[in-house]
Order: C-alpha cells, then sequence, then structure tokens
C-alpha cells in the first residue's frame, strides 16, 4: 500500500519538472511526429509517379508539418524555423522548375511539356520530366500553404519591407 | 511575307505554347526582383517578345490556316491542345500589343500610383494577368479556358486592389469585383461541367462535333449554354451584370484601367463568340432564341441606359466605364443579329474598341498623373495646360462617337449595315441615338477643355505642363491607330470577316 503522502510527492516532482507547462506532451508528441509527417510528404511525393500522390497533396501535408510546429510551439518560432523570406523564393522556383522542365523540351525540339525526349528512352524521359515537374509543384505548393497560414496567423503583415 | 521570314523557324512552331508559357514563368521571376527598375525592364521584355510572337503567329495563321498545338505531344481529344485560326489570331495580338503599350506607360505611371515595395509585384501579378488572357484566348480546350479565365481575374482582382495606394475605394471596388467575377467564373465552370456530362470530352472542335451529332443536344446542353452565357455575360459586363465594371474601371492604377479596358472584356467576348457559334450552333432552336432576345435584347438596352448613364457622371473615369459597357452593347448587338456580316461588324467594334478606350484611359491617367483629375470640372482649359494629352483624348473621343475617319466610324456603319441587310431597321435607329448620346457625354468634356480658360490658383493662371514623353507616345500610338484604321480599314475589316466566316460560312 502506498503512502498517500508519496503519491503526492511523486506528483510535484512531476509538475516541478515539467514547469508551468501545461502542454508539455503536446510538445514532446509533436516533436516526435513533425519529422514523420515531412517524411510521409516525400512517401506521396514520390509515390506520385506511378500511383495516387504527387506534388499537390505532398506539399500540403509537408506545410501541414510547419503548420503543426507554428500550432504548438508558437508563430515566432515557426517563424524562426521557416523563414518567410523563403516563401517567395520558393514560391518561384517551384514555378520556374515546372516551366524551366517544359522549357528544356521545347530546347530539346519537342512540344512544350512533351518529356520524351528527356530520358535515354521515351518512358524513362517521361518519368525524368515527371519528377522535375512534381518537386516544382511540391516546392510551390508547400510555400503557399505556409504563406496563406501566415497571412492568416499574422493579422499585422510580418513580413517586413524588405523582404518583399 | 518578308516579316515572316525574318521569324526563326520554331518561333512559328512553338509560339502558342511560348505565348502563354513566357509570361506565366517570367511572372514568377519577375516576383522576386530586387529593384523594381529592373522588374519594369523585364516585363517591358516580355511584353515586347509577347507582340512579335503574336503578330507574326497571327501572319503565320494568315497564311497557312488554322494550326493546332499538341501540349506535351499529347494529341486532342485528350491532350489539351492550342488552337490558333482566324478568329483569336487578332484577340491574341492585341492583347499582346496593348500589354506591351501599357508597360511603356506604366513606367511613369507606377511611380506615381504604386508604392516602391509594391512594384516588382505589380509588374508580376501584370503578367500573369497578360498570361492569363492569352491562354484563354489560345487554347482549343474548354477546362483549359476556366483555369487560364482564373489566372487572369485573380490577377486582376490584385492589380485593382493596387489601387488603394491613390484611393481606398479601390479595395471595395476589387472586393465587388472579386465576388461577382468568381460567381461569373463559377457559372462558367457549372456550364462546362455540364457540356462534359453531355459530350464527355472537354476539347471544343470535339464537343461541337458531338453536339451537331445529337442535333444540339438534350436539355443538359441548353442548361450547360445559360450557364455558360451568364458566367461569361458577367466577365464581359453584359448590361445588367455589369455593376463590377465601374468601380473596378475608376479605382483601380491607370494603366491596369487602360490594360482592362481593352484586354479583359473583350477575351470574355471572344469566348462568347467561341462557345455559341463554334462549340455550340446559331442552328440550335435555344441558342438562336439566347442570341435573339438574351444578347441583343441586353445589348440595346445597355448601349440606351449605360449610355444616359454615362451623361450623369460626374468623374470621368465613371463615364468612361459605363461608355464601355454601352459599347459592349454594340458587340452584342452584332453578335446577336448572327448574320456573317453583323458578326464581322461586332468583331471589328470589339479591336476598334479596345484601341479606342485604351487610348481614352491612357490620356486619362496621365492628366491624373499630372493634376490629379479625376472630375468632370476638372477639365477647364485642359486644352491649354495640356495640349498634346486633350489631343490623343479628344482624336479617341472623336472615334468612340463615330466621327468619319475614324476606327468607331468604321465598325458603327458597318454594324448598322448589317443590321440594315437583316432588316433590322430599328437597331439602326439605336446605333444612331447611341452614338449622340456618346456625342453627349464626350461633348462635354471637350467642351470643358476647349471652351474654358485654364483655372487659377493663387492668383496665377495654371501653366502648361504636359505629359511625359513615355506617357504621350502610347496614347498617341493609339490615336494614331484609330485614325489609321478609319482611313484604311481593310487590313481591319478582312481580319474580322475571315473570322465571322469561320464562325458561320461564308455568306
Amino acid at each position: 500500500m502506498s503512502d498517500p503522502n508519496t503519491k503526492l510527492d511523486a506528483q510535484d516532482a512531476l509538475s516541478e519538472r515539467i514547469g508551468s507547462d501545461p502542454h508539455v506532451l503536446l510538445r514532446v508528441i509533436s516533436k516526435f511526429l513533425i519529422p514523420l509527417i515531412a517524411l510521409f510528404a516525400f512517401y506521396v511525393q514520390f509515390h506520385g509517379d506511378y500511383g495516387p500522390g504527387g506534388g499537390f497533396q505532398a506539399g500540403v501535408i509537408l506545410a501541414a508539418s510547419v503548420i503543426l510546429y507554428a500550432l504548438i510551439f508558437g508563430l515566432t518560432e515557426a517563424k524562426k524555423a521557416f523563414p518567410p523570406r523563403l516563401i517567395r523564393y520558393g514560391m518561384t522556383l517551384g514555378v520556374i522548375l515546372y516551366g524551366g522542365t517544359g522549357v528544356l523540351n521545347l530546347i530539346l525540339g519537342d512540344e512544350f511539356l512533351n518529356y520524351s525526349n528527356l530520358g535515354k528512352d521515351s518512358i524513362a524521359g517521361q518519368h525524368y520530366g515527371i519528377l522535375a515537374v512534381e518537386l516544382g509543384v511540391l516546392i510551390t505548393v508547400t510555400t503557399v500553404m505556409i504563406a496563406i497560414f501566415y497571412a492568416f496567423g499574422s493579422r499585422q503583415p510580418e513580413t517586413s519591407d524588405e523582404d518583399w | 511575307m518578308s516579316f515572316l521570314e525574318l521569324v526563326p523557324d520554331w518561333l512559328l512552331t512553338h509560339g502558342p505554347a511560348f505565348l502563354m508559357a513566357l509570361p506565366l514563368i517570367m511572372a514568377a521571376v519577375t516576383a522576386i526582383l530586387p529593384n523594381k527598375r529592373v522588374a519594369w525592364a523585364s516585363t517591358f521584355i516580355v511584353t515586347a517578345i509577347l507582340t512579335v510572337t503574336a503578330f507574326s503567329i497571327a501572319l503565320y495563321n494568315a497564311e497557312v490556316g488554322t494550326t493546332i498545338y499538341k501540349m506535351g505531344g499529347w494529341a486532342p481529344p485528350h491532350g489539351i491542345s492550342l488552337v490558333v485560326d482566324a478568329l483569336n489570331a487578332p484577340v491574341l495580338v492585341l492583347i499582346a500589343l496593348m500589354s506591351f503599350i501599357t508597360v511603356i506607360y506604366a513606367m511613369p505611371a507606377t511611380v506615381a500610383e504604386i508604392k516602391p515595395n509594391k512594384r516588382a509585384p505589380f509588374y508580376a501579378a501584370f503578367l500573369l494577368c497578360t498570361a492569363g488572357l492569352l491562354g484563354m484566348v489560345i487554347t482549343g480546350d474548354a477546362f483549359n479556358v476556366f483555369v487560364f479565365l482564373e489566372v487572369s481575374s485573380i490577377s486582376t482582382y490584385v492589380l485593382v486592389a493596387m489601387g488603394a495606394a491613390r484611393d481606398r475605394r479601390a479595395l471595395s471596388a476589387a472586393y465587388n469585383y472579386l465576388i461577382l467575377g468568381s460567381i461569373g467564373a463559377t457559372f462558367f465552370v457549372i456550364g462546362i461541367g455540364f457540356l462534359f456530362m453531355e459530350t464527355g470530352t472537354l476539347n471544343m472542335a470535339d464537343m461541337a462535333r458531338i453536339l451537331a451529332d445529337l442535333d444540339g443536344g438534350s436539355r443538359v446542353a441548353k442548361v450547360a449554354f445559360g450557364f455558360i452565357v451568364i458566367g461569361l455575360g458577367l466577365k464581359l459586363a453584359m448590361f445588367p451584370l455589369h455593376t463590377w465594371l465601374p468601380g473596378a474601371y475608376a479605382y483601380s492604377p491607370t494603366p491596369v484601367t487602360a490594360f482592362l479596358a481593352s484586354t479583359a472584356t473583350k477575351a470574355a467576348l471572344y469566348l462568347l463568340l467561341r462557345f455559341t457559334f463554334f462549340v455550340f450552333d446559331p442552328s440550335y432552336a435555344y441558342v438562336a432564341d439566347v442570341l435573339m432576345f438574351i444578347l441583343v435584347g441586353m445589348g440595346v438596352v445597355g448601349m440606351i441606359f449605360a449610355s444616359l448613364q454615362a451623361i450623369f457622371q460626374t468623374d470621368v473615369r465613371r463615364m468612361l466605364a459605363f461608355s464601355s459597357v454601352a459599347q459592349v452593347g454594340y458587340m452584342l448587338l452584332g453578335i446577336g443579329i448572327a448574320t456573317t456580316a453583323s458578326v464581322a461588324a461586332g468583331y471589328l467594334h470589339l479591336l476598334n474598341h479596345a484601341i479606342i478606350k485604351g487610348g481614352l484611359f491612357l490620356a486619362l491617367g496621365a492628366m491624373w498623373y499630372r493634376f490629379g483629375i479625376t472630375r468632370m470640372e476638372d477639365f477647364r482649359g485642359l486644352g491649354k495646360t495640356m495640349p498634346l494629352t486633350m489631343g490623343a483624348f479628344t482624336v479617341s473621343g472623336l472615334s468612340l462617337i463615330g466621327v468619319p475617319f475614324t476606327a468607331g466610324f468604321v465598325s458603327k456603319i458597318n454594324l448598322a449595315g448589317a443590321a440594315a441587310d437583316a432588316g433590322w431597321w430599328w437597331a439602326v435607329a439605336v446605333i444612331m441615338i447611341t452614338s449622340i448620346l456618346a456625342l453627349i457625354y464626350i461633348g462635354r468634356v471637350l467642351l470643358l477643355a476647349y471652351f474654358q480658360s485654364p483655372p487659377t490658383v493663387n492668383g496665377t493662371v495654371v501653366a502648361r505642363n504636359e505629359a511625359p514623353i513615355a506617357m504621350l507616345l502610347p496614347m498617341w500610338t493609339l490615336a494614331l491607330a484609330s485614325i489609321f484604321v478609319g482611313l484604311k480599314s481593310d487590313a481591319m475589316v478582312g481580319a474580322a470577316t475571315r473570322a465571322a466566316e469561320l464562325l458561320l460560312g461564308a455568306g
């Protein structure tokens, strides 16, 4: 039979250890989950070549990991982890990857976005092409999702004038 | 065809894809360019290339006829095709050329109207809008039309809202446009959905073939047609659906107003032509009814009411905006009569009105740039203080009224002639009456500008203060173009006739 006093002591010790933070469980679990969410995003991304999935879904999942981080640790911390100035470059990089693949096809003498000549045969070419395009989609969708979340999350525009 | 020999072959074969991909990619690049002057330069170069490309594609089209570009090498009807034919080639040239002219004008205008940190995004949105407009005109895939319609619309909302630095009412105007524009796009995509249900394809040529096999199709096709007409009617400011337009034109930055007035509603009108005559056919009873009662009815009511509203405006930008609604009425009338001559006249008015309204809005923007003028009474003595700008305004204004030897005269006389040939004498009368109404509202401005002395500020008469050359050049290009079309209209009339013949067959 345990003494009720020792039980109380144990609770005190626990609350001392976690401090005044009531969200420690959330923090610990989400710290554990966030890398897994990001990993799952990449699974969806690369699964998208031949099965259901692809850049759009993967981008949303990847952005969800950042958004979860922001929900648990606060917007300021999230902005340290994923600086808002990256957003603009990310959006552009994605579009350039997508469009640039199309332009590369033009240079190789095919129609716009006809990937057949990218590899040694047309199947390999289509595969490489869709990889590049989906990567572009992933980057743009991720950054746009985070941009939307940041915009809603911070009522004042937090991107300073220099960043824009 | 000496010009075509200078153009490399790959530009002619891959031009259609180039035309929409280049501004789309460059919009993204422009958004991150640090310096606003670099952003302007890149936009300038892109629009210059677009103009050359569109022009050479149009010439090439006149030589070889309809060309189909298979996106990604996927053949239609399964893949997305880009189609250049006699109907859309002139509209492509118009959009590319107007974007180029607007960008020249925008260099001084944005300095005055857009905050420095918003200038690169402004040019990015401008390029996106151009890409969307070119895309929705060039594509041969009905769903792709919707995608590009949204690309151009969403960037337009942004562009209109950027007028907030000048006038806070731009925000409510942009919001109003956002709501109505989204409803329009939704109606359009619902229509496309029903059409897909009926035909099982999204390729427009394929849709046309299947609908013809089905003799116009079942009730689903009728519903689809209704949704598409209403959706496009919102986008092109058909009379009772035009309420977003005056605010959007009046409060957006001046280069945006000029660009929108001369391209956005025109691209939507092109789509209306494409759907009524190409995908559907006026030989189906329900299409003929819509043409006869909705398009003609709303067109004529719009011509009269919007012209009357224009007369009673105190803000010149709103006056010109209501005049745009009235001019859309002329085009709808031409489309609604549905003979080859009348459709050609409506199409011609589409092109001419873009030149005229572009010139008017550019001149008006320059007046705001120098004196902050938007109200009617501020025009007093402007003939003396800004003679060159006012001159361009006058030429374009006369062209809007339809004075002989101007572009407006050519299209109005063609329209009246086509209406008379079809036996629609009352329509001729309406055209004459609304031209007189146009004379009243433009005449009011001209009277104030030329027959009143400039106002005095602190005891001294306002001195002459002409607009900068980067503004004068674009507006006079358009003003002279409208005179040139008035004097030598063969090329434009020929292009319009070829477009109408493509839709309705010769004769």
